[in-house]
């Protein structure tokens, strides 16, 4: 940026007007490359700007997708109605044994019931469409209601029935708005749809929170499809991945900054943990799929197997994490314990893990978030299966909470939509709160030197 | 590195010891079609009776016939559902690791439709105008097989649209793709008249097939027939390999397995038709509509009495050697065909299923509760 060269062609000083031509003219070179430099910063911060602005838009339309769309799961359709637990009808007594009841005929019972209450109703078929407004595992509530309490018999309840999902869909989008046929979201007949209109009018008909998507398990019947199975099919994964994965991955990360000398086989070792953590987890899933259910013989679909295979996705995550935790305590802390006469096993164990430890977990918390996202492995390994009961062992058939987004998204039903999107909802608040838990951690233990 | 062998060998000696003791839930794998109607009725099952619920996998009518056929022992599923009959290989397959007996159920049909968004103009097609607009080789102009030249649906016939051959599909690893390649794609190509004479000829007629397949200009189709066959080969073989090949050059998309997707698709494209099983079209009737093929619309009553002629036979089978081991085997059996859950008005009727005729069906239930034997 010299720019001194004078007008030496007289071999004389330059003139004062000379000099202050030349200033002048710097001057104004100056402010020109100085505009041109302040633009360039500006271009930049606004690109970067721009970046994060798109990234912000995209996580927004993801986000208020999916909560449009899953919101109304949260509630559910309810329906009042008057039963008489009709001793005659049933053929119980408030005396009856649990067995009695259970083998009494609830399916009649039920269709009789909302057949007094629709009197003019006597067509076959729309007899059938008139149940078909209610849950088909009324008749079973009813009989769990009564073995709960079968004191029941011979009074008369109001009941707050579940809706069919048709019932509820209908209800929660389309009803009592002025919809063209093209926008009306609706699998019912006229006939049903006029019971729906005296029922809303005669205010049986009541909105409520969905519990039911927290208590119960995974169902064919969207209305009374959950999510309990899958979140405990979750844990019990995410629990074994994490008894096998911390233990195996702090020793390595120990081991290898600690102890091992740098060589050949220690370097050779490190690019492997790093490449593995670049390997897709649908390969771990083939890898399990192969060494422990083909090799080991052990039985698909259980948490278990899931947990070994999540391990071995989540072990270079943490090993890397860990090492790099090990690596920021700085010597001299090292060098004082066994300046005092400490033994390394010692200074490890009672200076460097203790100081490394927040960064450790960190990475751990970070690689379950991660597991916990996870459906290609769990694939391979039968974990992406239909699962009625909700798993109470590691070694009970389960599914995990992406599976089950996974297999709700698959089903032809029209109830099912809103139900994965708040199933996805559930899963996005366990990872913020992992990853804020992470975030927290690090923010709260972590030391400087 | 020792603690991750010993934490394996530990865990492997653990699930060792679960693994022996006998499974007290079925379990069941197989296809995606009958997935949605085995899941409802073992969900039911579980519920109504004192046996656990049943765990249902969708594995591929493929690959649950070979977990299946894999062998017996609690390690192995008990039942597979599949949405067309067994193979002969796949049953050699099953004799071979000694699952010798099984018993076979027809549970129903299901439809395949070709349907597009509603509001768009439904289509009227014919198998054979599904067969020219979709198959990879189709009769060019001389009579030979050519690459399909067509573009657009008024190319393959000049009563329908000029819009631009667009069918979003299952890839080919799924059963609804087998079927719709061989009910609509082979059912069109057997009305083109030399492929029905070839198909009519027997394999100790060579010098006919020569004849036809150099009119024909197949001669590498049928080299592939005769690889696979050796003498054996037909006429029969060749066209099912022309018959069933789907084109390749952008016309027909794979669309994955997904059929929700598809039928999102479709309403951000009118011009697109997408193939799925009649289920789907059911339940989102609001946002497509099935097109009309050989003059029948894809409905209910069609399906069941054959007049709509895409459609295919849904099953299931059941390892004879597990019943009385894993509890609750025959007791499913007996429920998936009671009449309650698939005659004419059983809840899986209401799911969608296309339920069997009245003299099938009785034939179906006797044999099926009879643990009658599969023989091919």
């Amino acid at each position: 940026m010299t720019d001194s060269s004078n007008t030496a062609s007289n071999d004389s000083m330059p003139t004062p007007v000379e000099v202050d031509q030349a200033r002048a003219e710097l001057a104004k070179r100056r402010a020109a490359s100085l505009k041109k430099r302040n633009a360039a910063e500006k271009r930049f911060q606004w690109a970067g700007r721009l970046s994060i602005a798109f990234g912000i838009a995209c996580v927004l339309f993801l986000f208020t997708d999916i909560f449009s769309k899953g919101i109304s799961a949260f509630t559910q359709t309810y329906i009042d109605v008057e039963i008489t637990f009709d001793a005659e009808q049933l053929g119980l007594t408030p005396q009856s044994t649990e067995k009695e009841i259970k083998a009494a005929s609830f399916g009649s019972f039920f269709k009789k019931s909302l057949r007094a209450q629709y009197p003019e109703i006597t067509e076959r078929k729309a007899k059938r469409q008139l149940y078909a407004l209610f849950t088909s595992d009324m008749p079973l509530i009813l009989r769990n209601m009564v073995v709960a309490d079968p004191s029941l018999i011979g009074t008369t309840q109001t009941i707050s029935m579940i809706a069919d999902d048709d019932f509820d869909t209908y209800y929660k989008h389309s009803y009592g708005k002025n919809l063209g046929p093209d926008e009306k979201i609706s699998r019912l007949n006229e006939m049903q749809e006029n019971l729906v209109h005296q029922l809303v009018r005669s205010g049986a008909v009541k909105k409520k929170f969905n519990s039911i998507l927290f208590t119960n398990s995974d169902s064919r019947e969207p209305e009374l499809a959950g999510i309990k199975g899958a979140i405990m099919g979750s844990i019990l994964t995410l629990f074994v991945t994490l008894i096998l994965s911390f233990p195996i991955a702090v020793a390595t990360a120990i081991y290898l900054e600690e102890f091992a000398p740098t060589n050949k086989i220690t370097d050779f070792i490190e690019v492997n943990i790093n490449n593995l953590a670049a390997v897709p987890s649908v390969i771990f899933g083939l890898l399990g799929l192969a060494v422990f259910i083909n090799f080991f013989g052990m039985p698909r679909s259980v948490p278990l197997i899931g947990g070994f295979v999540l391990t071995l996705m989540t072990l270079p995550t943490i090993i890397i994490s860990s090492r790099a935790a090990i690596k920021a305590v700085p010597p001299s802390i090292r060098e004082a314990a066994l300046g005092m006469g400490a033994s390394k096993v010692q200074t490890v164990v009672h200076h460097v893990l203790p100081l490394a430890m927040p960064g450790m977990l960190t990475g751990t918390i970070i690689g379950m978030a991660q597991a916990l996202g996870e459906t290609a492995p769990l694939l391979m390994i039968g974990m992406v299966a239909f699962i009625v009961d909700a798993p109470s062992g590691i070694t009970d058939p389960a599914t995990v909470l992406p599976v089950q987004i996974f297999l709700w998204s698959d089903s032809p039903e029209r109830a099912f939509v809103e139900k994965t999107s708040a199933a996805i909802m559930v899963l996005l608040t366990f990872l913020i709160c992992m990853n804020s838990l992470a975030v927290w951690l690090r923010k709260r233990l972590e030391r400087r030197w | 590195m020792k603690k991750l062998i010993l934490g394996l060998v530990a865990a492997a000696s653990v699930a060792n010891v679960s693994n022996a003791t006998a499974r007290d839930s079925i379990s069941v794998v197989g296809s995606s079609t009958v997935y949605p109607f085995a899941t409802v009725v073992a969900e039911r099952f579980g519920k109504a009776t004192d046996f656990k619920a049943p765990k249902v996998e969708s594995t591929g009518s493929g690959g649950g016939l070979k977990l299946f056929c894999k062998g017996v022992g609690v390690a192995t599923p008990d039942i597979t559902n599949s949405s067309r009959r067994i193979k002969s290989g796949e049953f050699e397959d099953c004799q071979k690791n000694g699952v010798k007996e099984i018993v076979e159920v027809l549970i129903g049909y299901d439809g395949i439709v070709l349907a597009n968004a509603k509001g768009a103009a439904p289509m009227q097609l014919s198998r054979k105008d599904i067969y020219m607009a979709l198959a990879k080789m189709v009769p060019g102009p001389d009579g030979k097989l050519i690459d399909n030249p067509n573009k657009t649906w008024r190319d393959v016939n000049a009563a329908l649209p000029a819009t631009k051959i667009e069918v979003l599909g299952p890839p080919p690893t799924s059963g609804t793709r087998d079927a719709f390649a061989e009910l609509a794609l082979e059912g069109g190509a057997r009305e083109v008249e030399e492929i029905a004479k070839l198909r009519g000829l027997k394999a100790d007629q060579a010098e006919e097939i020569a004849a036809v397949v150099k009119k024909l200009g197949i001669e590498s189709a049928w080299a592939a027939a005769v690889k696979k066959k050796g003498d054996k080969a037909k006429g029969k073989d060749v066209v099912k390999i022309i018959g069933r090949s789907v084109r390749e050059d952008g016309a027909y998309i794979e669309a994955g397995e997904n059929d929700n997707l598809i039928v999102n698709k479709l309403v951000a494209n009118p011009n697109a038709l997408g193939i799925f099983g009649f289920s789907f079209l059911d339940q989102n009737s609001d946002k497509v509509q099935g097109s009309i093929i050989d003059g029948n619309a894809p409905t209910f009553d069609a399906i069941a009495e054959g007049s709509y002629k895409v459609s295919r036979p849904l099953y299931f089978y059941v390892k004879k050697a597990h019943i009385g081991t894993v509890p609750g085997i025959q007791e499913y059996l007996n429920t998936f065909v009671s009449e309650d859950t698939i005659g004419p008005d059983g809840y899986l009727i209401d799911k969608g299923l296309i339920p069997l005729g009245d003299d099938a069906y009785i034939d179906m239930s006797s044999g099926a509760k009879a643990l009658k034997n599969l023989a091919l």
